[in-house]
C-alpha cells in the first residue's frame, strides 16, 4: 500500500489557508480597500495571531477566512479548496463542517442555557441528535463550566460567556479556529484562562488564528501576522 | 487513482442539514422565548378562527335542529284545531260528529280522528285498577284521552298486547279501553288474561289492548284511550276548542290536505277549524343561511387577515431582533433556507396554536349556546380538523415575507452588530 505510488509520497497535505493576491474592497459607495491583495500560507497545526490597529481591517480578513465573507481579488484555498469555485450552498457547508468561530461579541442565544448554545452548534452538521447532549457537556467540562450547564448567558460572567463560546466553537471539532478577540472584553486573569484554553486546543492538534490588537495576546502565539491599513506583513519575532 | 479520489473527496463538502424534528424544537423555542408576545401574537389567529368555528358550529347545530323537527313523521302529520270559539262565542263545537269519515275521504289520508282529553271530577277520583276506595292507582294521575278509533290508528301505536277499538266499539259506545304502556305499568296492570278492568271515576273499562309504543303523541303511553262516543255519553261533550284532529297523510299530501280539510269537515264555516301544516323545508333552510352568518364568516376573514398581519409584524420584528442569531447560525453552517424554515416554523406554529386554541374556544361556544338552547351542539368533524389548519396556513403566508428577509441576511454584517 505504501509503494503504491512512490511519486506522491512526499505530497504534503494542503496548506489550512492560502491566500492568493487575495483581497477585499468593500463596494462603497465610497469603496472602502479594507484588505489588499496578499499573499499568505498557515499550515496545519499553526497557532497564528493577527495583530493590528482598531479599523486596521482584521475581522474582514477573520471574514473571509470563516468564509463568511469572498474576496473581492485575488484567490483564497481553504485546505487546498479553491473557495472562488463553490456556490454558496458549498461555502456554508465547508463552514459549518471545518471551522469553528469564536465572537468578540459572544453571539449567545440569550435566552438559551450554556448546554444548549454549545449544542446549537451541531445543530446544521450533521451530528446525531442523541449524541448532542452528552458532547456539549464534554465541551462545557473542558472549559471549565461543567457545573453552569443550565445557567442562561444573562446569569454568566463575561469570562465565563467567553468560555461558553469557545465550548461552542470546538464542539463540532472543526480543524480551524477563528477567534476574533477572544480577550478583548476580559480582565486579565480572564483573558489568561482563555488563552490557556487555546493553547490545551492547539496542543491538540487544532488549527488556531487569533485576532488582537494586543501585543501581549499576540506574542503567544507560534507566529504573528500584522495588518495596518488593510496590508498583511509577517511580524518578526523577537 | 486512490488519491486523485481522496482529493475530489475533500471538494465534495457534505452538505449542511437541518432535520425536521430540530426545525420543530428549534421554532418552539423560539415562541416559548417570549410567551407573553407569543400569545398576543396569536391572539388574532385565535379569534379569526374561533368565529369561523363558531359560526359554522352554529349553522350546523341549528340546521340539525330542523332536521330533527322537520322528518318524514312530521311531513305527513296534520293536525286540525277548534277555534269556532274564537270566532264566534256561540258556536257549536266546530268538529261534526261525522269528522273521522269526512276527512278520510279526502286524497291521500290515511288515517283521521278527533280526539279531547277528559276532564275528571277530582271528587270522583282518577283512574283505578280497582273500584273507588280500592288501593291501587291513587298516585300519579293518568289522563284519560277521548279518542275516535281513527285519532288511534293516526297515531301509529305498537301493540304488545290485545287490539285497538274500532268503528264497531265507538259505534255502540262501548265501555272499553286501551292502555299506553306507562298507564298500563302505573295501575299494576300486566296482562290482559285475567280480563282486567279499570275505573275511570266509577265506571269500569274493560283492558281490550295496550300500546307499546307510539309515533305521534307520545301522551298516550301515559294515558288511558277510550272511544270518544263512550266518554261524551259518561261525562259530556268538552268545552270548546278542546277538541282536535289528527291526520295521518300520504307522503307529501299534507300540505294539500292541510287546505281541504276545514272544507271537508264544515263547508258551512270552514273557518272554525284551523289545519296547522307540517313545516316547510325550503322556508326553514332559507331563514337558516342568513345575512347574519355571512356577516359573521366575513369577520371571522378579517379577524384572520389581522392575526396574519399581526405574525407577519412580530416576526418581522424578532427577524431584525435576532439578527445576530441569524448571523450565527449561518457562520455555524445554517443555510439561507435552513433560515427561511425556522422563521416559517415559528410563524406557523404560532398560526396552529393559534388555530387549535381557536377551535377550542369555537367549539365550546358553540356547546355553551346549545346547552342554553336545549339544543343538540353538532360541530362537522372537517370543521374541526380544518380549522387549525387554517391557523397554519395563516402563520405561514405571514411569515412569508419575514423569513424571505431572514434569509437575505449576509451572515457577515449580521455578525457586526
Ligand atoms: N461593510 C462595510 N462596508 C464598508 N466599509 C467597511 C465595512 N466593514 C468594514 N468596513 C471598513 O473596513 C475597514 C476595516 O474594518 P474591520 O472591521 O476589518 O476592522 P478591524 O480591524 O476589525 O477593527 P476593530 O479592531 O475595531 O474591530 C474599516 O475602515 C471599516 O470602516
Ligand atoms: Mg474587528
Amino acid at each position: 500500500m505504501s509503494t503504491a505510488a512512490p511519486r506522491l509520497q512526499p505530497q504534503l497535505p494542503p496548506p489550512v489557508i492560502e491566500f492568493r493576491q487575495a483581497g477585499l474592497t468593500y463596494p462603497g459607495p465610497p469603496p472602502v480597500p479594507a484588505l489588499t491583495a496578499c499573499d499568505l500560507t498557515i499550515q496545519h497545526g499553526e497557532f497564528v495571531t493577527v495583530v493590528g490597529p482598531s479599523g486596521s481591517g482584521k475581522s474582514t480578513f477573520l471574514n473571509i477566512v470563516g468564509l463568511l465573507d469572498a474576496p473581492t481579488e485575488g484567490r483564497y484555498l481553504l485546505d487546498g479548496i479553491d473557495t472562488g469555485s463553490l456556490g454558496d450552498h458549498d461555502r456554508t457547508a465547508l463552514r459549518g463542517r471545518r471551522i469553528g468561530f469564536v465572537f468578540q461579541s459572544f453571539h449567545l442565544l440569550p435566552h438559551r442555557s450554556a448546554l444548549e448554545n454549545v449544542a446549537v452548534a451541531m445543530l446544521y452538521n450533521g451530528v446525531p441528535r442523541k449524541e448532542r447532549p452528552a458532547r456539549a457537556r464534554e465541551a462545557l467540562v473542558r472549559v471549565g463550566l461543567g457545573h453552569r450547564l443550565a445557567a442562561v448567558p444573562s446569569r454568566l460572567s463575561g469570562g465565563e460567556r467567553q468560555r461558553v463560546a469557545i465550548a461552542r466553537a470546538l464542539v463540532a471539532r472543526p480543524s480551524l479556529l477563528l477567534c476574533d478577540e477572544p480577550t478583548g472584553n476580559l480582565d486579565s486573569a480572564n483573558a489568561d484562562t482563555v488563552l490557556a484554553l487555546l493553547d490545551e486546543l492547539h496542543d491538540d492538534g487544532m488549527t488556531v488564528l487569533v485576532i488582537t490588537h494586543d501585543q501581549e495576546v499576540a506574542a503567544h502565539g507560534g507566529r504573528t501576522v500584522a495588518i495596518r491599513d488593510g496590508v498583511l506583513r509577517e511580524q518578526a519575532r523577537v | 487513482m486512490r488519491p486523485r479520489r481522496s482529493r475530489t473527496a475533500a471538494v465534495r463538502v457534505e452538505p449542511s442539514r437541518f432535520a425536521v424534528r430540530d426545525t420543530l424544537s428549534e421554532s418552539l423555542a423560539g415562541i416559548l422565548q417570549r410567551p407573553a408576545r407569543s400569545a398576543l401574537t396569536a391572539l388574532g389567529t385565535v379569534l379569526g378562527v374561533g368565529t369561523f368555528v363558531a359560526v359554522l358550529g352554529l349553522t350546523a347545530t341549528t340546521s340539525s335542529q330542523i332536521d330533527g323537527r322537520f322528518n318524514l313523521l312530521t311531513a305527513t302529520e296534520v293536525t286540525v284545531e277548534d277555534i269556532a270559539r274564537e270566532q264566534n262565542a256561540f258556536a257549536e263545537p266546530g268538529f261534526p260528529a261525522d269528522a273521522d269519515l269526512r276527512v278520510e275521504r279526502l286524497g291521500g289520508v290515511r288515517h283521521a280522528g278527533v280526539f279531547h282529553t277528559v276532564r275528571l271530577d277530582p271528587a270522583t277520583g282518577g283512574v283505578r285498577a280497582a273500584p273507588v276506595g280500592g288501593g291501587a292507582g291513587g298516585g300519579e294521575r293518568t289522563d284519560v284521552v277521548a279518542a275516535s278509533p281513527g285519532a288511534l290508528r293516526a297515531a301509529v301505536p305498537r301493540l304488545c298486547q290485545g287490539r285497538l277499538y274500532d268503528e264497531y266499539h265507538s259505534g255502540t259506545r262501548q265501555r272499553v279501553a286501551v292502555l299506553g304502556s306507562g298507564a298500563a305499568a302505573r295501575l299494576g296492570i300486566t296482562t290482559l288474561d285475567t280480563g282486567p278492568a279499570v275505573f275511570i271515576g266509577a265506571e269500569p273499562f274493560t283492558v281490550i289492548g295496550i300500546i307499546e309504543d307510539v309515533e305521534r303523541k307520545a301522551e298516550l303511553l301515559l294515558s288511558v284511550a277510550v272511544p270518544r262516543t263512550t266518554a261524551e255519553e259518561i261525562w259530556g261533550a268538552p268545552g270548546g276548542g278542546g277538541t282536535t284532529m289528527l291526520v295521518a297523510t300520504e307522503v307529501g299530501a299534507a300540505q294539500q290536505v292541510a287546505r281541504l280539510a276545514p272544507t271537508a269537515l264544515r263547508p258551512d264555516h270552514p273557518e272554525y277549524l284551523k289545519a296547522v301544516p307540517p313545516p316547510d323545508p325550503r322556508t326553514l333552510r332559507s331563514g337558516v343561511t342568513s345575512d347574519l352568518e355571512q356577516l359573521f364568516l366575513i369577520l371571522a376573514g378579517i379577524c384572520l387577515v389581522i392575526g396574519a398581519v399581526g405574525i407577519a409584524n412580530t416576526t418581522l420584528v424578532a427577524v431584525l431582533e435576532r439578527t445576530g442569531e441569524i448571523g450565527l447560525r449561518r457562520a455555524l453552517g445554517a443555510r439561507g433556507r435552513h433560515i427561511t424554515t425556522q422563521f416559517l416554523a415559528e410563524s406557523g406554529a404560532l398560526g396552529a396554536l393559534g388555530g387549535l386554541v381557536g377551535t377550542s374556544l369555537g367549539t365550546l361556544t358553540v356547546v355553551g349556546v346549545a346547552v342554553v338552547r336545549d339544543w343538540t351542539p353538532v360541530v362537522h368533524p372537517a370543521t374541526v380538523a380544518t380549522a387549525p389548519l387554517l391557523g397554519l396556513v395563516t402563520g405561514l403566508l405571514a411569515g412569508l415575507y419575514p423569513a424571505w428577509r431572514a434569509a437575505r441576511i449576509q451572515p457577515a454584517e449580521a455578525l457586526r452588530r
